[in-house]
């Protein structure tokens, strides 16, 4: 009976992946009802795409307009076909992976490439309009606007967007943004001649006006006709004509004031308008390609190379102790545990959980108060005084102390679930055959349970070779020393190279960036020379 | 006391197992009544409970230490101690009244629960797939998935940052600042459990799916029938990993979730001690016991699938 169905089943499946699975009996087909749901759920997948498209092509978002049209014909092309049996159980958390791992990845590397960062946010020609309506001033017949500034994001950063009354025709309204200006909104409330509320905006208080200056003097809203309406108080606006006139053939912005002419030229890592002297026109410049030279920053600039060598060993003693020192305890604690005749079994293992219960930020704030050197428990238990925090030996002491109590409890339970998957008998065979109690472990057990947890140990290092979060909760990177105030004395390259980035002299996504994929290269190279190593291991089974 | 005749002693132990060892594991009953002596029992099992004891202080001091200083009314560092001296609810009524704990709470069950369901089935899923399957590339798929696990999602924040950006331009629902757009940025690591799910699959003798497949099992049932209820006890083990990971991530939360609505308690809690370190602490301590309780609580309860062999009741007949 069963050599019979096989045969109908291998006449009928016409299964891609069939003959290398030959050595397998042939699967039975499903049933109706599990027709019924893959129809159900192609169905709303298709449903969803289609319900989409208007809005995304509304919106002009082109990316992902392609982007969801990919993933259905990725899940139509998987699952309304009886091929590709292993792209069925692949697929979806492939497809989550690519949206929302690889592609931030594929984007962070085109990234590195420019200069984005604070003061280079925006395209050349935003640039080039803030730069053009700042220079607008009021003539005698200027139109005049009551004005309410409101924002659908954030009061302090935007976006804002303006709301404007003409005041010689107070029943229309007209919304502004620095993309241009729209009669006649939705949703507006208008009371003698002013806007006072609008659905789904905040609008800013005088003192929110005030803290956001700043961002609201550059906003200009061009108009139709070529003129810009530029705010002028908390509470009014104005129309007028630029004295700056861009020229977008011969790429220069002449003042037709003074007839001075600036051309765009590059100072530093980015663009400025400049006149004949090298005088900037405006402090705003444009994001733009830059080559290779965020990377060769990272290896050239002698604010990052002189510390280089000394964080980057730090950082893979950081990781190797981190990975092999929580494994062989929790290991330790596993195997001592691992006896079905301890009493109280279950209780010890639920208490030595029980850090891992706990949030990491929660352990490592917590921690990092421990080495208070007044009130910090580890001196008060161990009758100590000293300053954990000001010397950098310590201080890496201490790092590496918290992360080896943080870090066990996650060994030991993979350690218990390993041991626990070892057949007993196998043990049980190698004590007739007279192993010993440590013979018996050492070559049977351990040998099973690496098969099982190695690619997790070469995983926990690449981890913490990035372990952001506990290196800045615990210490911040300190301590720091006066000569050297970027690279503490506890730092990892993953939180120093972030300060470079974020910190004194503004946010430098584009270097972040670069930074982020030397990391991503580094941390796969370690990953897959320690693989290699251990892939011997992934043979014994 | 020599090495053979313990050896002899030890098979007793466990030839009695089939019979009895589900039980006695589950119920903690102690070992078959055998004399021993004492130099015996310790070298045994005495140090285990050595062992134990001092690993328990080890794992615990800290905890000790939260609790002490969530008990401690004046909730400020300097006078917290190791053990508690005081016992008082000042910390959590000041939290619960004070703070809108009730909404993290809700927040971050709800991502995890999300987050762990689907990480949990699409890990599965593939590790189905890498463990019955031989397909072409299916070497360099798991050691590709090995690779870009390790690039945590921080170093792709900024671009996970624009790009949620512009997604919630176009569908609000799932843009920054939402739920929805945190758990699936989340999800993107929802391949995470593979390896070890993988590991135990390969444990799992392909006797068992091809006596199924006979029976006319499809490839589906065999995966859903077989193969995911002899693997419960790593699957809440892996669930439970992946729990912890997500109640306690904080710094994606912290980048997208910046309405106070949308805070989870890991954001909650780090804008109280943030505010004021030293002065916060007990009320932090407070939210962090009540963070923690709940995780404790499922691992107990999950226990009982992590005791016990995984293939023992499978195959072993």
């Amino acid at each position: 009976m069963a050599d019979l169905r096989d045969t109908i089943n291998s006449q009928k499946d016409p299964d891609a992946d069939g003959s290398s699975r030959s050595r397998f009996t042939k699967p039975g087909r499903d049933g109706i009802p599990a027709l019924l749901v893959k129809l159900l759920f192609l169905g709303i997948v298709i449903g969803t795409a289609i319900a989409l498209t208007p809005a995304l092509v509304g919106e002009s978002s082109w990316t992902f307009l392609i982007g969801i049209w990919l993933i259905t014909a990725v899940l139509v092309a998987t699952y309304s076909t009886g091929r590709a049996l292993p792209a069925k159980y692949l697929v979806p958390g492939t497809l989550m992976l690519a949206l929302f791992v690889v592609y931030p990845i594929a984007l962070t590397a085109q990234t590195s490439f420019t200069n984005y960062g604070d003061g280079t946010r925006n395209d050349k020609q935003t640039t080039v309009d803030r730069i053009v309506g700042s220079s607008v001033v009021r003539s005698d017949d200027s139109p005049q606007y009551n004005l309410t500034i409101a924002t659908d994001g954030d009061p302090a950063s935007g976006p804002f967007t303006y709301f404007l009354v003409p005041q010689d025709d107070p029943e229309t309204v007209f919304e502004g943004t620095p993309d241009g200006l729209e009669e006649g909104p939705d949703g507006v409330t208008l009371d003698n001649g002013r806007v006072t509320a609008i659905d789904g905006f905040t609008i800013l208080d005088i003192r929110q006006v005030s803290d956001a200056a700043d961002a609201l003097d550059e906003i200009a809203v061009p108009t139709d006709s070529g003129s810009f309406i530029v705010r002028d108080g908390t509470s009014e606006a104005f129309e007028g004509a630029p004295t700056l006139v861009y020229d977008e053939d011969a790429d220069t912005i002449t003042d037709t004031t003074s007839d001075t002419v600036y051309t765009a030229e590059q100072q530093g890592d980015r663009e400025f308008f400049v006149d004949g002297e090298g005088q900037r026109l405006s402090d705003q410049s444009w994001t733009a390609n830059v080559g290779w030279r965020n990377y060769e920053r990272i290896f050239t600039d002698s604010r990052i190379s002189s510390s280089f060598f000394g964080i980057f060993v730090w950082t893979v003693v950081f990781a190797t102790f981190s990975v092999i020192g929580t494994f062989l305890l929790g290991l330790f604690f596993a195997i001592a545990l691992n006896d079905p005749r301890v009493r109280g079994q279950k209780i010890y293992r639920a208490l030595l959980i029980l850090p891992y219960a706990i949030p990491g930020f929660i352990s490592l704030l917590l921690w990092s108060s421990f080495y208070n050197q007044d009130f910090g428990l580890i001196n008060d238990i161990t009758g100590l005084n000293v300053n954990w925090f000001g010397g950098a030996t310590t201080a890496k002491i201490a790092v590496l102390l918290t992360n080896l109590w943080m870090g066990f409890p996650y060994m030991f339970l993979v350690s218990t679930g390993a041991l626990q998957a070892i057949p007993d008998e196998l043990k049980e065979a190698a004590t007739i055959d007279g192993a010993s109690g440590v013979q018996g472990f050492r070559r049977i057990t351990l040998p099973l349970l690496l098969v099982t947890v190695a690619p997790l140990l070469v995983a926990t290092f690449a981890f913490n070779f990035n372990n952001f979060g506990a290196i800045f909760l615990l210490t911040g990177g300190g301590p720091f020393t006066p000569d050297n105030p970027s690279a503490g004395g506890t730092d990892i390259l993953i939180s120093y190279t972030y300060r470079l980035a974020f910190g004194a002299g503004g946010v430098q996504i584009g270097f972040a960036a670069a930074v982020s994929v030397v990391l991503f290269v580094v941390t796969g190279l370690i990953a897959a020379l320690q693989f290699r190593a251990t892939r011997s291991l992934e043979d014994v089974n | 006391m020599t090495e053979s005749q313990q050896g002899v002693a030890e098979p007793g132990a466990v030839l009695a197992e089939p019979a009895t060892g589900r039980r006695r594991r589950r119920g903690g009953d102690p070992a078959p009544k055998v004399k021993m002596g004492a130099s015996r029992w310790f070298r045994e099992i005495g140090w285990r409970h050595l062992v134990g004891v001092i690993a328990v202080i080890w794992a615990l001091f800290p905890v000790s230490y939260l609790v002490s200083a969530a008990l401690n009314p004046l909730g400020n560092v300097v006078t917290s101690t190791l053990v508690p001296q005081t016992f008082s609810l000042t910390n959590f009524t000041q939290l619960l009244d004070e703070q809108p704990f009730g909404t993290w709470a809700r927040n971050s069950i709800i991502v995890c629960v999300v987050v762990v369901f689907v990480q949990l089935l699409f890990s599965a899923l593939a590790a189905y797939a890498f463990s019955r399957f031989r397909f072409k590339g299916r070497r360099g798929g798991l050691l590709a998935l090995l690779l870009i696990q390790m690039f945590p999602q921080f170093l792709a924040a900024v671009a996970l940052y624009l790009m949620f950006t512009d997604l919630g331009a176009v569908i609000p629902a799932i843009g920054l600042d939402t739920l929805a757009g945190y758990i699936l940025m989340m999800c993107g690591g929802s391949l995470g459990q593979v390896w070890l799910i993988k590991g135990f699959f390969d444990s799992i003798p392909m006797s068992l799916d091809e006596a199924a497949m006979i029976d006319g099992a499809s490839h589906v049932q065999v995966f859903f029938r077989i193969i995911l209820p002899l693997v419960r006890p790593i699957l809440a083990v892996c669930g439970l990993l992946v729990f912890v990971g997500v109640i306690g991530e904080f710094l994606m939360a912290s980048i997208f979730l910046r309405d106070s609505g949308n805070k989870t308690l890991a954001t909650g809690l780090y804008g109280l001690i943030d505010a004021d370190r030293s002065n916060n602490l007990g009320v932090f301590a407070a939210g962090s016991i009540m963070t923690a309780i709940p995780v404790v609580l499922l691992f107990l309860y999950l226990q009982r699938f992590i005791v016990g062999g995984i293939t023992a009741g499978g195959v072993k007949g």
